[in-house]
């Protein structure tokens, strides 16, 4: 059943992010996508768990590329789109 | 469940919720800024209870590789240029692929039995995540302009078709139970790996947005994936959304360069065929002084920028003729092309910078009207384009993309490097037209000597 369930999820969260992201302009295509890059950031989440839980060295060894490789992921993702929205701030309080 | 668990899982909720609203207002330009807020919000909620996720031990090795990596990622992500922007995050995109990778190794190596279902799903995501890693780089590596040129050769496809069944017949050995010794599983990820660099070579510069815009849905699906496999609905629905919201992305980067995804992953042919290039006529020159004359006296100017423009930084100048122009009474504006720039926005967000405002600057859909009653159109640094060949030659591989129709001006104005053809290697008959005025030089200096020209009228 658990199985089911999360085929379910699978669906409705395909469906949310088609939708979410169907009436986006052009403009903010490049940003879009950097902030979708960000979300996926969440991978950090589950790094943490394989290598929380990680036994032998093989298993922490890998676990930690893994944490470094995510948060860099959700940083690098966070500041990069972040800069480039910001641009679309000052050009509001500019008016 | 304990009650620390249901504080966590409710946690996981909460950062599902603020990771598609964060979306959500992150696809609208008013919002958009609040957009990643939100999501951040979302990411360090969901990160900091994580550490308190019953079982999780190691504390110090996931601090330093925490440490480690938003050190390096948050250092990098501060200092590069905005015109890099679009392999900046293809490289973190790479990086979130390699971790849904790794995730998945440490599952497949641990002693503990995997149901079917979960190494099933734990092995896709790690090969989709794989792929992903290594091809980001790649992408990273072709943007930067530290790999250079395609990699073709005949057959090359059917080697990664190979591949990719090597992986997967490999796969369904593991999840069968042959893999005594964790060899088979090794094996999976190093042909994935592999795969990944194999598909990204033969792709040119032109059509790295798509590619990017591809590898981040799949990470995303990866991401999906990995959080079936450790049971964790937060990691299931936010990549999900994203590879589902990637996957509509890159359809739509794709159409707006005039091509299928099928053409950009599959290239065919040793280097980029040339066709319908031969232009009549020659091309003119014009002196910066000229040029600014004309514009200044023009009731309407079209400025139509391209990457190039950025690439020599000239935005700055380029706004502040602008500011010059519409000090004289010139109506101008900007016209975006959706591929100027490297990726679909790129433009507008380099523009921005400049601290050219919103509304002077329209989509092609919006402007291409205009062009018709526009004194000056100045293209600076764009070049495919503006090229009619677009709507005329149906033997030419630009032919059915959307173009700006900048030949329709009264008078246009070109300001290029030499004369040599653009990114396509077509020849742009634009450059040719009788009302065509080549302006030759570097973007920036060319935009200052216009700069000048004005201010001494």
């Amino acid at each position: 059943m658990e199985t089911f369930i999360a085929i379910y999820i699978f669906m409705l969260a395909a469906f949310t992010g088609l939708e979410v992201i169907s009436k986006v302009p052009a403009i903010l295509h490049t940003p879009l996508m950097s902030g979708s890059n960000f979300i996926h950031g969440v991978v950090l989440v589950g790094a943490i768990i394989a290598l929380g839980m990680a036994e032998t060295n093989l298993e922490k060894t890998i676990g930690f590329f893994g944490v470094f490789l995510a948060s860099g992921n959700a940083v690098g993702g966070y500041v990069v789109t972040e800069r480039m929205l910001e641009m679309f701030k000052s050009k509001k309080e500019n008016e | 469940m304990s009650s620390v668990e249901t504080i966590i899982q409710s946690i996981y909720v909460v950062a599902a919720v603020l990771f598609i609203v964060g979306l959500k207002r992150m696809s609208s330009p008013t919002t958009a800024r609040t957009g990643i807020i939100w999501a951040g919000i979302g990411m360090l909620m969901a990160t900091i209870a994580t550490f308190f996720y019953p079982g999780v031990e190691n504390f110090v090795l996931i601090a330093v590789a925490i440490l480690l990596g938003t050190v390096i990622a948050g250092y990098t992500a501060k200092k590069v240029g905005m015109t890099e922007m679009p392999e900046m995050i293809a490289l973190y995109n790479g990086m979130g692929g390699g971790a849904a990778a790794a995730i998945a190794a440490v599952e497949l190596f641990k002693d503990h039995h995997l149901s079917i279902s979960v190494a099933t799903l734990a092995l896709i995501g790690g090969i989709i995540g794989s792929i992903s890693f290594t091809g980001s780089l790649i992408a990273f590596g072709k943007l930067q302009g530290m790999i250079k040129g395609t990699f073709r050769f005949k057959g090359q496809h059917q080697i990664n078709l190979v591949l990719l069944l090597g992986s997967v017949v490999l796969s369904a050995l593991v999840v069968a139970g042959f893999d005594a010794n964790a060899t088979l599983v090794i094996m999976v990820f190093v042909i994935a790996l592999i795969l990944g660099i194999a598909m990204t070579m033969p792709i040119g510069g032109g059509d790295m947005a798509v590619i990017i815009s591809l590898y981040n849905a799949l990470t995303g699906l990866a991401v999906g994936f990995e959080g079936y496999v450790l049971q964790n609905y937060s990691m299931i629905i936010a990549g999900t959304v994203v590879g589902a919201a990637g996957t509509l992305l890159t359809q739509l980067m794709a159409k707006a360069m005039n091509k299928t995804l099928i053409s950009v992953l599959f290239p065919f042919g040793e280097t980029a065929q040339v066709s319908g290039g031969e232009a009549e006529g020659e091309m003119k020159p014009i002196e910066a002084g000229d040029a600014g004359i004309m514009m200044a006296f023009a009731q309407k100017v079209i400025i139509i920028p391209g990457y190039g423009m950025a690439v020599a930084q000239a935005q700055q100048k380029v706004w502040e003729l602008s500011q010059l122009l519409i000090g004289k009474g010139v109506d101008v504006k900007f016209a975006i092309h959706p591929v100027a720039g490297r990726m679909p926005g790129h433009m507008n967000v380099l523009l921005a910078e400049a601290g050219v405002p919103y509304e002077l600057i329209f989509d092609e859909d919006e402007i291409n009207q205009e062009f018709k009653s526009c004194d000056v159109a100045l293209v600076i640094g764009a070049n495919d384009v503006v090229n009619p060949i677009a709507r005329t030659d149906p033997s030419s591989e630009i032919y059915g993309m959307p173009i700006l129709n900048a030949d329709y001006a009264s008078n246009v104005i070109v300001v290029k490097r030499g004369q040599g053809t653009g990114f396509s290697g077509i020849e742009n008959v634009l450059f040719f037209l009788d009302n065509t005025r080549m302006l030759y030089g570097d973007g920036q200096a060319v935009a200052t000597d216009l700069v000048n020209s004005i201010k001494e009228l």
